[in-house]
C-alpha cells in the first residue's frame, strides 16, 4: 500500500550489495484471514505464496514486515495435516526474513550509508519483537544513521492496539491502547517513530494525523534509505 | 454484564475514568514487581521450561495422577468426591454443609468456587457465607464478582470502599487505610470463630503425599483450613503435581508471576486429617475434584495447554486490552487473556465466541506465562473453531469478505487489475470504525509493482 517502503527497502538491499528480484505475481501471506479465523482461506493464499516463492533461486525472501514473516514462518502450522505442503512450508519459512534480522543476522551489516537530521525513536511491533526474537537490530541500525539522534520510547514494546482486524472489531479499545504509546510518543519529543511494521505505522500516524501532531511515521527501510 | 455483551461492556469501561486510573496503577505496578521478581533468579527461563514440562507431563497421563493422589489423600484420611460439573459440585458441597447441620461457612479465596457460584448454591441451601480474603470480602459486600485473579476489587478506590463499609458494617466513615482493615479483620475473626465449615480452593495438590496446597498472604486460608471443623477443598483436575520437590519450581514461579513476591506469606500443606482427636484442626477434610468441561481442553493436543493455567494473573497485568478494560467486561469470571481462552471451553463458544477476538495477538500475555503457554496460539485456534461453526461478531458478511479476499488473493491477475489492494479491499472493511478515531494514509498514486515494471521492466 506504501510503495515507498518497498523501493526503499529494494534500493538499501541493493546498496549493501544484493541482487533484488520481485516477482509480480506475489500477493499476500495470508495473515489477514489466519488471524480472524479463517483457516481454509489462510491456506490457500499461503499455497499460492508459497508456489510463487518456490519458483525463485534467490537465496533469501526479505519482507520489511516482522508480522508478515512472523505469518509465513506459521505456515508450518497451517499445514500439520498435509505432509507435502508441510515440507515445501518448511523450505519457504527457512528462506524467509525480515528486513533488519537480514541486514544484521545474515549479512552482517549494521551502517547502510544512512543519514537523517534529527531526534527519533523506534516501536517495537509485536510480531517482529515476540515471534522473531528482533530487539537489537533494528536499534543497530537505526545507530548508524548519520545525523539521527535515537531515543527509547518508554512503552517501546507494548502493543500500539493495532491487531490486524481487531482494529476495526473492537476500534475503541484498539485506540484506548493507541492512545499510550501516543502519549509516550508525545512526551519522547521525537521528529519521527520508526518501526518496521506498515500496519502499525498506519495505525499511530493515523492518530498522530488526527491529532494535528508534527511527528511523521517512518518505516525503517525508508530511513535506511534516507541519504 | 454477560460475556456476549462484551463489545458494550467494554465500552463502558473504556469511559469509567476511575477504573481506568485504578488498572494503569495496578497493572503498571504488578508488572514491575513481576519483572524485577523474575530477573532476581538466574535460572528464570529454566525454570519456565520445567513447570512446563512437569505440567505437561501431568496432563498426559492425568488419569493416573489423579487415581495416586486420591489413593494418598485417603489413605491420610481425607475423603475424595469427583464433580461432573458446578451442579454436581455445588449439591456435593451443599450436601456436606447441610448434613452437618452447619449454619455459618468461611471461604477463603477461590477462582474455581467463583467458577462454580458456589456461594449463590450455599445461600440457598440457607448458609451464611462470608468471603474471607479482604478484597473478596469488600466485592461479596458490594455484591460484585472479581475484576482479576490475584487483586479482586482493584477495580474499587479507597472512598468506595469505605463507603461500603459504612453502609454494610456501620463504621463510621474514614479514609484511613489501617482503619478499614482493623474493622474488616474484626469482623471476619468473629466470622472464623464461629463457622461451622471453611471451604478452600487448592493451589497445588501432591499426588506423592496426597497433599493440597495453598498459597496465601492475609493469613485468612490457615484460619478457614483450620478452625471450622469441617475442611472442604476444591480443585480442578489439572492442579496435581506429581513429586513435593516439584513445588521447589513452581513455589519460585507463582508468587513471583502473581505478586512479584519472592515466596507468599503463608504457604499451607494439608495432608489428610489429624492424626490424634487432641490434636488441633478439622475433623474432617473433603476434596472436590472438579472437571466442569476440564476433561474437553484435556482431549484435544492444542487446547490441552490451557489446563497448564496456575492462575497468577500475569497474563492480566501485561496484556494491552485487559489494561484498558479491567476483568469486568470479559463477563467471566476468569478475565484476560487465559480467561479468553478458558472462558469458551469452559461454557461453549456460543456465549463467548467475542471473547477470543478481544486481543491483538501482541504476545505479551506468553511472554509473562510462567507456564508458557502459547495463549496467542490458543486464540487462533478458538477463533478458527468459531468462524467454523459460523459463530463471531463478524457474521456472514464476513465470511463472504474473507472469500472473496481469497480468491482475489490467489488470482495474481485480478489482484494487478485492481489499481491496488488496499483500494480493493476498503470496499468491504467497515471503514467508519478506522475513520472515527484515525486518518488514513492515502494510498500512494503509483504502486510499488508500477514503480518495479518501470524501473525494471519485468
Amino acid at each position: 500500500m506504501w510503495s515507498s517502503v518497498g523501493t526503499s527497502c529494494v534500493d538499501v538491499l541493493r546498496r549493501v550489495g544484493c541482487e533484488v528480484e520481485f516477482d509480480d505475481r506475489q500477493t499476500c501471506c495470508g495473515q489477514p484471514a489466519f488471524n480472524t479465523g479463517y483457516r481454509d482461506e489462510a491456506r490457500q493464499v499461503a499455497k499460492r505464496f508459497i508456489e510463487v516463492f518456490e519458483e525463485s533461486t534467490a537465496d533469501a525472501i526479505v519482507s520489511p514486515s516482522g508480522s508478515c514473516t512472523a505469518m509465513v514462518h506459521h505456515f508450518p502450522e497451517l499445514f500439520s495435516t498435509e505432509p507435502q505442503w508441510l515440507e515445501r512450508a518448511r523450505a519457504i519459512k527457512a528462506r524467509t526474513h525480515e528486513f533488519s534480522s537480514f541486514l544484521i543476522r545474515v549479512l552482517k551489516v549494521e551502517d547502510v550509508g544512512a543519514s537523517w537530521q534529527g531526534k527519533l525513536t523506534w516501536h517495537d511491533a509485536c510480531h517482529g519483537l515476540r515471534d522473531l526474537n528482533i530487539k537489537s537490530e533494528p536499534r543497530t541500525l537505526i545507530r548508524h544513521v548519520r545525523g539521527a539522534e535515537f531515543v527509547e520510547l518508554e512503552n517501546a514494546e507494548s502493543c500500539c492496539g493495532f491487531g490486524g482486524t481487531f482494529s476495526v472489531k473492537y476500534p475503541e479499545i484498539s485506540v484506548a491502547i493507541l492512545d499510550q504509546k501516543i502519549e509516550a510518543i508525545e512526551r519522547a519529543g521525537v521528529q519521527a517513530v520508526v518501526s518496521g511494521d506498515a500496519s502499525c505505522l498506519m495505525q499511530i500516524g493515523g492518530r498522530l494525523s488526527r491529532k494535528k501532531s508534527s511527528v511523521r511515521v517512518m518505516h525503517l527501510a525508508e530511513l535506511l534509505n534516507h541519504r | 454484564m454477560n460475556t456476549e455483551t462484551f463489545a458494550e461492556n467494554a465500552k463502558a469501561a473504556l469511559n469509567d475514568a476511575q477504573l481506568r486510573g485504578a488498572l494503569r496503577n495496578v497493572t503498571t505496578l504488578f508488572g514491575k514487581r513481576r519483572r524485577a521478581a523474575a530477573a532476581s533468579l538466574s535460572n528464570w527461563e529454566d525454570l519456565r521450561s520445567e513447570a512446563r514440562a512437569i505440567k505437561d507431563e501431568v496432563l498426559l497421563h492425568l488419569d493416573q495422577y489423579l487415581a495416586g493422589f486420591v489413593e494418598k489423600a485417603e489413605s491420610r484420611g481425607a475423603k475424595v468426591h469427583w464433580a461432573r460439573d458446578a451442579a454436581e459440585a455445588n449439591a456435593i458441597i451443599c450436601e456436606l454443609t447441610v448434613e452437618r447441620s452447619a449454619r455459618n461457612v468461611v471461604k477463603s479465596k477461590s477462582m474455581t468456587t467463583e467458577e462454580i457460584h458456589l456461594n449463590t448454591a450455599l445461600e440457598r441451601a440457607g448458609m451464611q457465607v462470608v468471603e474471607t480474603d479482604l478484597g473478596e470480602y469488600i466485592i461479596q459486600l458490594a455484591g460484585e464478582t472479581p475484576s482479576h485473579i490475584i487483586a479482586p476489587a482493584i477495580h474499587k478506590t479507597k472512598r468506595q470502599i469505605a463507603e461500603l463499609f459504612t453502609t454494610e458494617l456501620g463504621m463510621p466513615p474514614t479514609d484511613d487505610v489501617g482503619e478499614l482493615t482493623r474493622t474488616a479483620r474484626s469482623t471476619l475473626r468473629e466470622r472464623f470463630a464461629t463457622a461451622d465449615v471453611g471451604i478452600s480452593g487448592v493451589n497445588f495438590g501432591i499426588v506423592e503425599t496426597g497433599t493440597i496446597v495453598i498459597i496465601e498472604n492475609e493469613g485468612n486460608i490457615r484460619l478457614t483450613t483450620s478452625l471450622p471443623r469441617t475442611h472442604i477443598a476444591v480443585m480442578g483436575i489439572e492442579k496435581l503435581l506429581p513429586r513435593f520437590a516439584d513445588l521447589d519450581v513452581f513455589l519460585k514461579l507463582l508468587p513471583r508471576s502473581g505478586t512479584g513476591q519472592a515466596l507468599s506469606t503463608y504457604q499451607s500443606f494439608i495432608t489428610g486429617t489429624k492424626r490424634n482427636a487432641s490434636d488441633e484442626g478439622p475433623d474432617e477434610l473433603h476434596i472436590i475434584v472438579l472437571d466442569n468441561g476440564r476433561s474437553r481442553m484435556l482431549a484435544h493436543p492444542v487446547t490441552r495447554q490451557s489446563l497448564a493455567c496456575i492462575r497468577c494473573g500475569a497474563c492480566l497485568n501485561a496484556c494491552p486490552v485487559y489494561q484498558q478494560i479491567g476483568g469486568h467486561a470479559y463477563g467471566s469470571v476468569y478475565p484476560g487473556p487465559i480467561g479468553a481462552v478458558i472462558t469458551p471451553q469452559l461454557i461453549g463458544i456460543e456465549k463467548t465466541a467475542q471473547l477470543p477476538y478481544a486481543s491483538s495477538l501482541c504476545g505479551a500475555c506468553r511472554e509473562v506465562c510462567p507456564v508458557k503457554i502459547d495463549i496467542p496460539r490458543l486464540l487462533l485456534h478458538l477463533r478458527g473453531e468459531i468462524t467454523a461453526q459460523g459463530q463471531g461478531k463478524g457474521g456472514a458478511k464476513e465470511r463472504l469478505a474473507f472469500k472473496f479476499w481469497a480468491a482475489v488473493m490467489t488470482r495474481p491477475w485480478l489482484y494487478q487489475r485492481a489499481a491496488s489492494a488496499g483500494r480493493l479491499f476498503q470496499r468491504w472493511v467497515p471503514l467508519q470504525a478506522w475513520t472515527n478515531w484515525r486518518d488514513l494514509r492515502p494510498i500512494e498514486a503509483r504502486s510499488f509493482r508500477e514503480q518495479w515494471r518501470r524501473e525494471n521492466g519485468n
